[in-house]
């Protein structure tokens, strides 16, 4: 089996988000990018398949974005087989659709069975990429998996609703799966394995297709900052008074029980 | 392009979704505004029909086959394709649940339809949708303007509709691709239940990934003690298996209602603060001062939980050893 992993650099979220002067986008010259969450959900389920044996490589693709190579070596260090880097101009960022369609182009070409990809990422305004890319492949789909599974000539899927409750299905054929939640943590990787896997290269380059095409038919109005819909009123002090001023909120309700 | 506003009905063990009320309710509102129906789209094996008619739409499309005897999306996505395709609404509402994070980015990139996920608000200006969604883990908003296409629809975001309907129920012949599916349905799995139920406590200390690893979980827990609650988790916790999955809040764990939930390093994403917003008295603990949890507590602080959690677990003791 051929697994491919489409990886994504999103920006870090505990950092400030500052918009651009129209308002329309976030400033992306100074942020930190980081491995989107979900893709190394995503990354450690071709592994876990991997390792089941029956000769399953794992391919990782990712796009010419802010520290990408870091992310694809590490994934050539936990053990991805293969990974090709797509290079273009992204540090403006592009659309879901956008990313969708260039996948839709290098994955068509790679002859994969399944894609892993991350259910979303922080900036999938105009929808998920996996499913995107299965929509344009005309490929079966199934999204917030937390399990993939070898399962006859295909895969068993366990896909998550609220509160516990999972389906299991089986799907024959190539298709792409969104992945929520790996079987296991994401494993680490020492930062000297990544290193080594950066001395011993191994990272393809290719031109990422055009993507001027469907960028998903949204025009931005406007970013903002949500308003607060009950203002938290914020405690100030140090850790000693702020302790002090909690404890006799919780007990004025009643809920320290003598 | 029509005027009609389409709403996927989602259900699952034979119930209705709640959500199929707030995107009905919304619906009719919008459909109002183009002078179009509110058109509920109802798949399923057989027992839909006696649903249909109390759905507060306009009109009821009813696709009946064994395929849509559990939720498949590929059974999902060849039937709605044909029946956007068939009645090109001006917009088609989803719920943004697993059922429309599944279903509606296919549905946009099959049909070249402009999507708008994660959407809180609607809204029709003229002859262009107006829609709000929440980008970057909920820090901000985006407001967009599309001709039509689709939108995936945050759980709790519209009040549910008043009253039911008096909807027309249209039989729509199932689709030809419904026979030959390369999905197959095995199985749904109830969770197990041997673990405290968090929706029945009144006192919860929800850690999140500032906890930074499973031996600092003790923090909340000893605190927990001293108020007679339980611990409870964000999402990425409970994947890192940091606490059981049953003590997960949220979208995809529990909606719990305590009388006191203190968020311990979680940030407050949307999915987050559907499962605990209306809890009764919410306290955040959290350094980033931009954190969308204090969007919903009624106290914060941004001072480091590693200083709060033993300090604040002190008082307690102290204030319930005195008696
Ligand atoms: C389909 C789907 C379903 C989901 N369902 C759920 C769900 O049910 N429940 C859920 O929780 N999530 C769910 N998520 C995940 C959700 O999107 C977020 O990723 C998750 O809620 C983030 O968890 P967190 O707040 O613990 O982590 P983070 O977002 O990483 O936040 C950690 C926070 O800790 C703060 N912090 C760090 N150190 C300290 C310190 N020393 N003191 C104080 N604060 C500190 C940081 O400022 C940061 O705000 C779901 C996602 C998807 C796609
Ligand atoms: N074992 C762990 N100990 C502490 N934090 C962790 C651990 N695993 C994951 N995290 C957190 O998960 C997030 C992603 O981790 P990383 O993949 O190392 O960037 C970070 O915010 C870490 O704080």
């Amino acid at each position: 089996m051929h697994i491919v992993v489409p990886m994504k650099q999103t920006v870090d979220l505990v950092e400030e988000l500052e918009l651009n002067d129209e308002g329309t986008d976030i400033e992306r010259e100074y942020l930190t990018f980081v491995s989107n969450e979900w893709d190394e959900q995503a990354l450690e389920e071709a592994l876990l398949l991997k390792e089941a044996g029956g000769g399953t490589t794992v391919t990782v693709i990712g796009l010419d974005e802010t520290d990408v190579d870091q992310t694809l070596f590490a994934a050539l260090a936990k053990g991805a087989d293969r990974a090709i880097k797509l290079s273009g101009d992204f540090e403006g960022g592009i659309t879901s659709h956008q990313r969708a369609a260039i996948l839709a182009e290098v994955v068509g070409g790679l002859d994969a069975d399944v894609v892993l990809i991350g259910v979303q990422s922080p900036e999938d305004l105009d929808g998920q990429t996996g499913v995107l890319l299965a929509g344009l492949l005309g490929r079966p789909h199934v999204s917030v998996a937390i399990a993939v599974e070898p399962h006859d000539a295909g895969v068993k899927v366990t896909q998550e609703f609220g509160a516990g409750v999972v389906h299991e299905i089986a799907v024959t054929g190539p298709a792409v799966v969104g992945v929520q939640a790996a079987r296991q943590a994401p494993r680490y990787v020492a930062i000297s394995r990544v290193r080594q896997a950066m001395q011993s290269g191994g990272l393809e380059v290719m031109d990422a297709p055009d993507s001027s095409g469907d960028a998903g038919g949204l025009t931005i109005r406007r970013l903002y900052a949500p308003e607060m819909s009950s203002q938290a009123e914020m405690l100030s002090g140090d850790a000693e008074d702020i302790a002090g001023r909690l404890a006799q909120i919780i007990a004025d309700r009643g809920l320290v029980k003598a | 392009m029509g005027n009609d506003i389409l709403v996927l009905v989602e259900h699952h063990a034979g119930a209705v979704h709640d959500s199929a009320a707030e995107l009905l309710g919304k619906a009719r509102e919008l459909a109002g505004a183009t002078g179009g129906q509110a058109v509920a789209v109802l798949l399923h094996d057989g027992w839909g029909d006696t649903h249909a008619s109390a759905l507060p739409a306009d009109r009821v499309l009813s696709v009946e086959h064994t395929a849509f005897a559990n939720f498949l999306p590929e059974a999902y996505v060849i039937a709605l394709e044909a029946i956007l395709r068939d009645r090109d609404p001006r917009l088609t509402l989803i719920a943004n649940t697993t059922v429309g994070m599944d279903l509606a980015g296919s549905l946009s990139a099959r049909m070249s339809s402009p999507l708008v996920a994660y959407c809180v608000d609607l809204a029709i200006d003229g002859d262009v949708v107006v829609a709000t969604s929440q980008v970057f883990g909920g820090k901000l908003n985006a407001e967009v303007e599309l001709p039509s296409g689709i939108a995936s629809v945050v759980a709790g975001a519209f009040p549910p509709a008043e009253g039911g309907g008096a909807p027309e129920v249209e039989a729509v012949a199932p689709m030809a691709g419904l026979d030959s599916l390369s999905m197959t349905f095995l199985g749904r799995i109830e969770p197990e239940t041997s673990d405290v139920d968090i929706t029945a406590e009144e006192i919860l200390i929800s850690v999140g990934r500032g906890i930074g690893g499973e031996e600092n979980v003790e923090l909340a827990q000893e605190l927990a003690d001293a108020l007679g609650g339980v611990v409870s988790a964000s999402r990425p916790v409970a994947d890192a298996g940091w606490l059981p999955k049953t003590r997960q809040v949220g979208k995809s764990g529990r909606k719990v209602t305590p009388r006191l939930y203190i968020a311990c390093g979680i940030s407050g994403a949307p999915e987050h603060l559907e499962g605990m917003r209306d809890a009764e008295l919410i306290i955040a603990i959290n350094t980033d001062e931009k954190a969308p949890i204090f969007d919903v507590a009624h106290f914060g602080t941004t001072e480091d939980l590693f200083d709060i959690l033993p300090a604040l677990t002190e008082r307690i003791e102290a204030a319930t050893s005195v008696a």
